[in-house]
């Protein structure tokens, strides 16, 4: 027994160290960030904090904070990017320190319901003085002020602007087959049922992390009831077990009997490089997938083409990624000198040429970008004009993080059961946690 | 713990000097313990305590509500659709995962004592992979068993491509209240990195045991005209049921709370195939920010393997006494 009994400690020991090691590895990134600023004494410390680590993403991130520095030498800018898919880990990490009483001087969040819930919880600061001094309320367009503000001041500070409802396609195969790019929903269907007899996968999809399926739904969703519904839905004027809900169910559903096998385990990114490899034809996705195009060698509109996704050739689904004032922060000054600059035509060129989204700021020099992001700062403009933007679902602008949950269990379901009635049932269900 | 002095044992040693040396003793000992005793009083049954109490509450969104809600959370939480999924997903993994690590760690033991030459070669081989992390286990097989890399360029070739853990069929697939009941092949997958991870400490704790048979009692059935395959059925294996108790138990404990592997191999799976309540409650509490029903898997976590560990531990006092 005794034998036994000191082989069985040290096997505890030993599995207690990894699981430690484990633990350790997890919240390293967090002391990272907390030590990595200490060096210039005297120096004004700024943590900006975002999910931005890999790719396009986290180059735009670095041009943005050096020219930041150059401007602003005595401020000490502290990257504290949190890495995981589409932001998971960093809003965990995030709600653990706005709780605890130890906000990040400012963190990205996106535009809309993920930004109130901050404000509700009376965890924000105003901008309002921010936004008179620059006189941002002419130069930011009124939808994505509208989208940052909540009970009569504005709480963010829009850096980026990004389109939800493209469908990017490989121009070889669709001039191979002779096919147009599907506007409607019948041409979709048409063009589709051509691919697929011809052995090509029509539509990509990668809903590893169940958002990119979400983010195909709603633009079936916007594309069958039309903008004004589609707002209609979040406000409670139109339900989910309406007529229109369960045709963009049904068409959702038709969808899914084109994408490709395995989908469950692949990432947005797979799912882009299906289309590069030839594989599939189409892929439904926001403008970042134009960036990994393009990172990949790609050219706009010689390798690779985009439309709206069917339905939606007037609508422009929004997804903006915002920067805000925490309460309680340590340097509020340098941290408004930090959003001050955001909001700056050479801060909003500077990193949206890179991340491959367009500025917010109207008076952006858009000469440097390319023609994808051109064509899509005009499709924005139409758009604003005819009231004809969206906000998006899956990327938490349009519904509190409770609601967009239970839609994406819901949306995880369907993928595989594609039973309707069960699927608006959870929808409808689901719409108790909107108010 | 087996160390500790027993009341029966005190009386042997010499009364006057004893009695002084221990109490001197003892009062370090104390001295030592309490500030662990404190720590671990906060931060562990604190904690316990306190997410009991998030959970009967209705602490639902970003910003704090403790006000009763009752059991609402747990009612709740049975219903949907993948809680229920998770806990069907939890069984099978247990039971999969556990009856492999216990048959191949066997095995390999007892392969491993025919003293075969390089035999400390062969048991660090197989004990290596429990030195790495779930999380890199869960990386690697990923990998591995993807659809479009790993194994399956090699059983393409072959014809016998297969999803792993793409699958999302259940077999047989009966349905109870929302969800089917049977072998999610999804599953198949995560089971096998489970298993190659955790093979190695299973094997280790089978191989002291068998070292720990004394060779007279091999020697005696020998004599007795015993084959070597009846000597270890009949007479090495029964004497190794304590260990497989303790296997059991530990890997319980991994299985009931398996988190990072799933996380990093495959996510909660299309229609739920892979997710298991840790994850669930990973992503209600901070994605969805559902603190109170997140507080309430996490309890019925506790729960679960409360009910498997606590046998064990009433049992391990009683061997001692």
């Amino acid at each position: 027994m005794k034998k036994k009994f000191s082989l069985w400690t040290v096997m505890l020991l030993v599995v207690a160290l990894l699981l430690s090691a484990c633990g350790g590895s997890g919240s390293g990134s967090e002391d990272a960030s907390g030590d990595a600023g200490d060096g210039g004494s005297g120096k004004v410390k700024l943590e900006i904090f975002s999910w931005w680590t890999a790719g396009g993403e986290a180059d735009a991130l670095k041009a943005l904070l050096k020219g930041f520095k150059e401007k602003y030498p005595n401020i000490d800018v502290v990257n504290a990017a949190v890495a995981g898919g589409a932001g998971s880990n960093a809003k965990a990490v995030l709600s653990t320190r706005m709780q605890g009483g130890d906000p990040p001087s400012t963190f990205q969040v996106h535009g809309g319901a993920e930004l109130f819930q901050w404000v509700n919880a009376g965890k924000m600061s105003p901008l309002d003085e921010l936004y008179k001094e620059k006189s941002w309320q002419d130069k930011f367009p009124q939808k994505v002020i509208d989208m940052n503000s909540k009970d009569g001041h504005v709480w963010g500070v829009p850096i980026d602007i990004h389109r939800g409802n493209v469908v990017f396609y490989n121009k070889a195969i669709f001039e191979k087959y002779g096919i147009e790019p599907p506007k409607t929903f019948d041409e979709f269907f048409a063009a589709a049922e051509k691919l697929k007899a011809n052995g090509v996968t029509p539509l990509a999809l990668g809903d590893k992390n169940v958002w990119p399926a979400t983010m195909l739904f709603e633009n079936v969703l916007l594309g069958t009831i039309g903008p004004e519904n589609y707002a209609k839905l979040w406000t409670g004027e139109l339900s989910f077990d309406s007529e229109g809900v369960r045709k963009a169910a049904e068409r959702f559903k038709k969808m899914l009997d084109y994408v490709n096998e395995g989908h469950s385990s692949l990432a947005w990114q797979d799912a882009t490089q299906l289309i590069i490899d030839g594989k599939a034809a189409m892929n439904v996705m926001g403008d970042w997938a134009e960036g990994y195009l393009v990172s990949k060698g790609w050219k706009p509109n010689e390798d690779f083409g985009w439309i709206e996704s069917p339905g939606t050739t007037d609508d422009f689904m929004i997804i903006n990624d915002s920067f805000g004032l925490p309460k309680g922060v340590e340097h509020p000054d340098a941290v408004k000198k930090f959003l001050g600059y955001l909001g700056t035509p050479e801060a909003q060129a500077a990193f949206n040429e890179i991340k491959g989204s367009i500025p917010a700021n109207t008076e952006t020099d858009m000469s440097g970008f390319n023609e994808y992001s051109q064509s899509a700062m005009k499709d924005f403009k139409a758009a604003d004009e005819k009231g004809t933007l969206a906000l998006s679902l899956a990327h938490g602008s349009a519904a509190p993080p409770g609601f967009l949950n239970q839609v994406n269990t819901a949306v995880n379901m369907f993928v595989t059961q594609k039973d309707v009635d069960s699927f608006l049932r959870s929808l409808k269900q689901a719409s108790s946690q909107l108010q | 713990m087996n160390t500790q002095p027993t009341t029966a044992k005190r009386p042997l040693l010499p009364r006057t000097n004893a009695k002084r040396r221990l109490s001197k003793d003892q009062l370090l000992a104390f001295l030592f313990l309490t500030p662990s005793l404190l720590l671990i009083a906060v931060f562990v049954y604190g904690f316990i305590g306190w997410t009991g109490y998030v959970s009967l509450s209705q602490w639902n969104s970003i910003v704090p509500d403790l006000s009763w809600a009752g059991l609402d959370n747990y009612v709740q939480l049975f219903q949907t659709f993948r809680f229920q999924a998770d806990l069907r997903n939890m069984v099978v993994f247990t039971i999969l995962f556990i009856a492999c690590v216990i048959f191949l760690g066997q095995l390999f033991a007892v392969l491993l004592d025919q003293k075969l030459k390089g035999e400390s070669l062969f048991r660090n081989i197989f004990l290596f992979p429990m030195a790495l992390s779930f999380v890199v286990t869960g990386v690697v097989w990923r990998w591995v068993l993807n659809p479009k890399t790993g194994v399956n360029l090699l059983l393409d070739d072959l014809g016998w491509a297969f999803g792993w853990y793409t699958d999302t069929s259940v077999v047989p697939g009966w349905s109870l209240f929302q969800i089917e009941f049977g072998m999610p092949i999804a599953l198949i997958a995560v089971i096998i990195a489970a298993v190659w991870q955790m093979t190695g400490f299973s094997l280790a704790m089978y191989l002291a045991g068998l070292r720990g048979i004394p060779e007279e009692l091999r020697e005696a059935a020998r004599m007795d005209g015993a084959s070597e395959r009846q000597i270890y059925f009949k007479v090495i294996l029964p004497q190794l049921k304590p260990i497989t108790f303790g296997v059991i138990v530990m890997m319980l404990h991994i299985s009931l709370k398996i988190f990072d592997l799933i996380y990093t191999m495959t996510g909660p799976g299309a229609n739920f195939v892979t997710d298991m309540p840790a994850v669930n409650m990973f992503d209600t509490t901070f994605q969805a920010n559902l603190y109170a029903r997140g507080a309430a898997i996490a309890i019925v976590l506790l729960l679960l393997v409360a009910v498997f560990i606590v046998p064990y531990l009433i049992r391990s006092r009683k061997g001692e006494a």
